[in-house]
């Protein structure tokens, strides 16, 4: 096992004055390997975008530490700081480029920050642009580019100054889905062929599924699951994370108020156990599937299933304890009530 | 208004054209001089403004509090009367309350506080997100500043000294009055003290001249070097 590039320990970020905070997150504690590609998923407010401004201290933690490379970014003077955020760069959403500037000019700006003479810098510059695949585009502005290509330009600017770690905070969430795994490929290749980790933030799970190694998922500021891409997505065990691995899995705010229904999870039992079937013929219960998001991962099934209850109380707890009693499967009740 | 033609004829121009042309040139040295002086001082002042902005690189309330009451303050007197509330000042600075040197002065004070809400609007269109990508690369502020802020809002910035540009022009008219010299005082002069309605048309044909050519040379400009347009 190789060793951390990120240490992040007990990290919390509140937001607000003394009357009303808001607790974005609280006690994080995660450890990023070299050379890994490492997701991290949640959905809107989840605290993911906080959760990456905070290692590189764009946001301060409110407390924690967060470990860089063997430095503790929070305990840094502003000058330490600004030199050890050239070893963990970023790439954004809306690329952030400068729209001013060439694409050459684009890329050279992190070393002209960091003082590399302007000749080598450029010539740097065209090399990374080669890197990217956008070595024609040297001389043309940001404006005059597709957003893959922008976030081409952004992914060789993020590596002049040769980062450990590359932040990418919903990097392909603007992009096309044809574009979106171009730059993946890119991402991935470019951890096999300089070694620089990657942290990978998204909402979206195919994005982890693409390139991710390890992935945490983050619900409510808290790290809700964390661990290899393939065990969480074999067998979520949180609530936050079935949302994630199976999001179209079954909201029962889509149905009527007054729904009461289940929600039964296959955690990785065979993929022809006849659970609806069974259910009919051994206990005489009929049930309607309102929704389902089901898979198989190597041969289990894995996802969710919403099942209306039959409105008589009997019925319905009889078919409840039918479910529970089989392997693989857990089941909850919910009832929605608008 | 018959007398109006005259300014077509070629004794006109005898009597009056060193007037007029050495009224054109005290407007542009005051113009040019003071605009350069404000910029010197609204510049950085606008700058500061949006660095110390609660969400601004540099969050600092009091700075960005007081310097607001400042420009405020600034803005809130008319041309015409701060020129004559600072003249123990503008005395103080060039030696005299009249004349060119006498109207810079207060042309700098009124105009400054002006371009500093010029620039800060203008700096406040450039991205926020490409201040954060320069933050995550460890730039320092004033190279966020050299670097993102100015380059960026540079057609907004150009477009904003045309603005500036023509409101000092109006108000060296009005310092004019106050016997500063320029196309202004000749206006008053000749035009209302000695009943020569021509000169005040051609100082008005001037004007109207000098606005158009600053404005479309200024608009041109800022979407020449404005590469976001290609």
């Amino acid at each position: 096992m190789s060793e951390s590039i990120i240490q992040i320990q007990h990290l919390c970020k509140t937001f607000g004055g003394r009357d009303e905070t808001v607790r974005a997150l609280e006690d994080i504690s995660l450890d990023i390997r070299q050379g890994e590609i490492f997701g991290i998923i949640g959905l809107s407010g989840a605290g993911k975008s906080t959760l990456v401004r905070c290692l590189n201290l764009l946001e301060r933690p409110t407390s924690g530490k967060v470990i860089v490379d063997g430095k503790d970014m929070t305990a840094l003077s502003e000058r330490e700081l600004r030199l050890q955020r050239r070893k963990i760069t970023m790439i954004f959403q809306g690329f952030n480029l400068l729209m001013q500037r060439t694409c050459l000019k684009n890329v050279c700006f992190p070393m002209e920050i960091s003082g590399v003479p302007r000749g080598q810098a450029e010539e740097r510059a065209r090399e990374l642009l080669e890197l990217v695949g956008l070595a024609d585009k040297a001389g043309a502005y940001p404006a005059q580019l597709s957003g893959g290509q922008k976030q081409r330009v952004a992914v060789a600017r993020a590596l002049a100054t040769n980062p450990k770690v590359l932040l990418c905070d919903e990097a392909t969430s603007a992009l096309d889905p044809t574009t979106t795994a171009s730059i993946l490929k890119l991402l991935r290749d470019l951890n096999a062929k300089l070694g620089v980790t990657l942290v990978v933030i998204t909402h979206q799970m195919s994005v982890i599924e693409e390139v991710c190694s390890r992935v945490a998922i983050l619900d409510g500021g808290v790290v809700a699951e964390l661990g290899p891409v393939q065990d969480i997505f074999s067998n979520p065990s949180t609530d936050a994370a079935r949302r994630l691995v199976y999001p179209g899995g079954a909201s029962i705010s889509q149905y009527p108020t007054g729904t009461h229904a289940a929600r039964v999870s296959f955690n990785g039992g065979t993929v022809n156990q006849p659970l609806i079937a069974s259910l009919a013929i051994d206990c005489g219960v009929k049930v309607s599937i309102l929704g389902a998001d089901t898979r198989s991962v190597g041969g289990k099934a894995t996802g969710t299933m919403l099942l209306s209850l039959p409105d008589d109380p009997g019925e319905a707890t009889k078919a409840l304890n039918y479910i529970r009693s089989q392997p693989y499967i857990t089941v909850e009740e919910v009832e929605y009530h608008g | 208004m018959a007398d109006i033609l005259e300014i077509f004829t070629a004794a006109f121009w005898a009597e009056y054209g060193a007037i007029i042309t050495r009224g054109i040139w005290e407007t542009f040295i005051m113009t040019a001089v003071s605009t350069l002086f404000a910029y010197l001082i609204g510049l950085p002042m606008g700058v500061v403004c949006v660095l110390t902005q609660p969400h601004g690189i540099r969050p600092n309330r009091a700075v960005n509090t007081v310097l607001g009451w400042i420009i405020n303050i600034g803005r809130s007197l008319p041309f015409i009367i701060l020129m004559i509330a600072i003249q123990p000042f503008t005395k103080l600075v060039v030696g005299t309350k009249i004349g060119i040197k006498g109207a810079i002065v207060p042309l700098v004070v009124s105009a400054a506080p002006f371009i500093a809400r010029m620039v800060e609007t203008s700096l406040g269109e450039v991205d926020a997100g490409v201040v954060e990508a320069a933050q995550s690369m460890g730039a320092s502020t004033f190279q966020i500043v050299w670097k993102v802020y100015l380059p960026e809002a540079r057609p907004s910035l150009v477009l904003g000294g045309s603005v500036v540009l023509i409101a000092i022009v109006g108000y060296t008219a009005m310092a004019g009055a106050m016997g500063a010299g320029g196309l202004g005082d000749l206006a008053v002069r000749y035009g209302h003290q000695r009943h020569v309605p021509s000169m005040m048309w051609v100082t008005v044909a001037f004007l109207i001249l000098l606005v158009q050519v600053v404005q479309s040379v200024f608009s041109r400009l800022s979407v020449r070097i404005d590469k976001r347009l290609k």
